[in-house]
């Protein structure tokens, strides 16, 4: 990494916790227990890069992402955005910056407001901001419409008009509506089909280029992740097992679940197919209300030894020279 | 090989209010005793009518299978009595559905899920149909079978709950197995453990399956033969092997190209297949690929391509197949 690398990062996420609590009774509401969705999550995120968060449902990366928007009122650790801490921070200044960081949600049906215009979708945000207003908006907004590929003239057209894909790019449209410098990709394309993805996730590499875009991209599509994210975090049950740039990650991956989880994508490819042994992960996950002790992960490891169920593994780097390449492991 | 399953020009439609939806538009195919068959296709491709509409799972009104014949065992499934269908239905062919959250009867125990078609279609007693449901429940791999069987679903997790289903599907000793997406509501670890699972169980048994599926990495693991489905049409039908290293119909190339692939290069660009799957009810003339295809002439918004036969085991309906293999094998193909 270069000298000035420091001076680059956009956002850093440090131990970050987001607890939901489990309550009971009735009437007085007692907490029991705590859902722990992200538990102590550490990362940086350089300008212009994509940063992919992969996991497996329920493993927290949603909630991290949201956490990191201040949509949820993290538990405990720090968020700096561009140095300035943003889970301290309130009111006008919290809307400021939120200008600048916006969200492209999973379910293209369920994020757009069924009886607003398209024109009326991708304009509030310009006029929750006060940006532009009558004629002004509606040229901004035909000129976002023309950015992420639809015909202008839809503004006046209702969400049900649309198919999957269509509306993936009205939900981008809105996101980019207020210039952000940062986007988080929730599970953009998980509910398209296959050959929509593909012009989806090109649209975003387009964007991230002609806009200068920083994103965090999640998903449980591997394949998908490695091919748009610069570096790839892999989460397990609320907390992140390794982090490293994308080839690594595939060509060495080092913590045993991260190995299980690339030998368990199937590669379309019969012969490829055919030679392959799968790591096969024994069991499901466990619940994040009572996680395992000391590695989470050691319920369902192959390579589990004694110490894994007593120390919780340290967070290191065990890249070689310059290179860096995170893993939370006993084996390392 | 002999013979197991044979589809004749079936044709399902929906009579709605916008007009006739022809899900499934005439496909024709054979499946041979023990054989795995992929259909694979996109949403609304008409892959899971396609399959329903064989044991006359469409809901009528609207649906109605118009058009075919589907012959088992030597059989017309669809000209069998109500009563007759019923017996083939979750005995001689079972079905596994793609959300295991839903396909369960959430306020009845799993145990009496699967005894009760253990007690009608083979006659068991309660003390006989428990012990085979306790055998099935260890064989799809559930550990503490004999306790769990009075669980309720909600006690297991999603892989477990298409654990349940599948030992559902097999306790009948099916002759055939349709599994419509299995593996797509769940993680990629736990898909793997399901694969894994089927192809054990299917060496086992030797029942021949239909997996039906959008994924394509999933079919290069698991399957020995693949139709290719696109607006209610059979476009491709081919070996497994062979369809990956030369598809002939644009769209099967499409997919292929469009999807991202662990074991290749980071930036190699993706190419989408522009545009978007037609309107079934307002099917446009000719080929219904045509709008979206990078070698359509005039010809193919104008005629309908008949299906031609490569190699006895490889067809395709395209006008232009010769012209995409040829610019495949100038590009040094697929891959090799």
């Amino acid at each position: 990494m270069s000298e000035n690398s420091k001076n680059n990062v956009l956002l850093e996420v440090n131990d970050l916790k987001m607890y939901f609590p489990v309550t009971k009774g009735i009437l007085i509401q007692r907490k029991v227990a705590d859902v722990k969705a992200v538990d102590g999550v550490s990362f940086t995120i350089k300008r212009g890069e994509t940063l992919g968060l992969v996991g497996e449902s329920g493993c927290g990366k949603s909630t991290t992402g949201r956490a990191i928007l201040q949509l949820y009122k993290p538990t405990g650790g720090s968020v700096k955005f561009e140095g300035e801490e943003l889970t301290t921070m309130k009111g006008e200044r919290l809307r400021q910056q939120r200008r600048r960081m916006q969200m492209i949600f999973q379910d293209p049906y369920a994020s757009l407001n069924p009886r607003m215009t398209v024109g009326n979708i991708i304009g509030e945000p310009l006029e929750v901001h006060n940006i532009a207003k009558g004629k002004e908006k509606r040229e901004r907004v035909q000129e976002l419409l023309r950015v992420v590929g639809l015909n202008p003239y839809f503004v006046n057209r209702y969400p049900h008009e649309f198919s999957g894909g269509q509306r993936q790019r009205i939900g981008v449209a809105r996101a980019l509506a207020l210039n952000p410098d940062f986007i988080v990709c929730d599970e953009p394309i998980s509910a398209l089909d296959v050959s929509i993805q593909a012009q989806i996730v090109n649209m975003l590499k387009d964007l991230q280029i002609e806009f200068g875009l920083t994103y965090l991209f999640i998903a449980h599509d591997l394949s998908m992740v490695r091919y748009i994210s610069d570096r790839i975090a892999v989460m397990y049950l609320g907390k992140i097992v390794e982090l490293t740039d994308y080839d690594t990650l595939y060509e060495n991956p080092q913590h045993p679940y991260t190995q299980a989880l690339l030998s368990a994508v199937p590669i379309p490819d019969p012969y490829i197919e055919e030679k392959r042994t799968r790591i096969i992960l024994e069991g499901d996950v466990p619940s994040p209300i009572n996680p395992p002790s000391g590695c989470n992960f050691r319920t369902r490891c192959p390579r589990v030894m004694d110490i894994c169920a007593e120390v919780d593994p340290e967070w290191k780097n065990i890249g070689a020279d310059d290179q860096e390449h995170w893993v939370a492991c006993h084996l390392y | 090989m002999t013979t197991l399953l044979e589809v004749k020009g079936l044709k399902t439609y929906f009579f709605t209010e916008e007009g006739v939806v022809q899900a499934v538009n005439g496909i024709s195919y054979k499946l041979d005793k023990g054989e795995l068959l992929a259909i694979v296709g996109e949403s609304g491709c008409g892959k899971s009518v396609g399959v329903m509409s064989l044991i006359r799972l469409i809901p009528q009104p609207p649906g109605k299978i118009v058009a075919g014949e589907v012959l088992f065992e030597g059989r017309d499934l669809l000209q069998m009595s109500d009563d007759e269908i019923r017996q083939v239905r979750g005995n001689r062919i079972a079905m596994i559905f793609q959300d295991p959250m839903t396909s369960l009867n959430p306020v009845l125990t799993i145990g009496f899920q699967i005894m009760e078609a253990l007690q009608l279609h083979l006659g068991m007693d309660k003390e006989q149909a428990r012990k085979r449901a306790i055998e099935l429940l260890e064989m799809v791999g559930i550990p503490g079978a004999e306790k769990r069987l009075d669980d309720y679903p909600h006690q297991f997790s999603g892989g477990m709950r298409q654990r349940v289903m599948i030992a559902m599907g097999l306790s009948c000793n099916p002759q055939l197995l349709i599994a419509d997406e299995p593996t797509t509501a769940l993680d990629v670890t736990i898909q793997a453990q399901i694969v894994d699972l089927v192809k054990g169980l299917r060496e086992k048994i030797g029942m021949a399956i239909i997996w039906i599926t959008h994924d394509l990495g999933v079919v290069a693991g698991i399957a020995d033969r693949v139709i290719v489905m696109y607006a209610g049409k059979i476009v491709e039908e081919a070996e497994v092997h062979d369809l990956y290293a030369n598809p002939h119909h644009p769209y099967t190339l499409g997919l292929l190209k469009s999807i991202p692939r662990l074991d290749q290069g980071h930036d190699e660009k993706l190419i989408p297949i522009e545009g978007l799957p037609p309107d079934l009810v307002d099917l446009p003339p000719g080929c219904p690929f045509a709008p979206r295809c990078s070698y359509r002439v005039d010809r193919c918004t104008e005629e309908d391509p008949p299906t031609d036969y490569v190699t006895p085991l490889h067809r395709v309906a395209c006008w232009r197949w010769e012209d995409v293999i040829a610019d495949q094998s100038k590009n040094g193909g697929q891959r090799v």
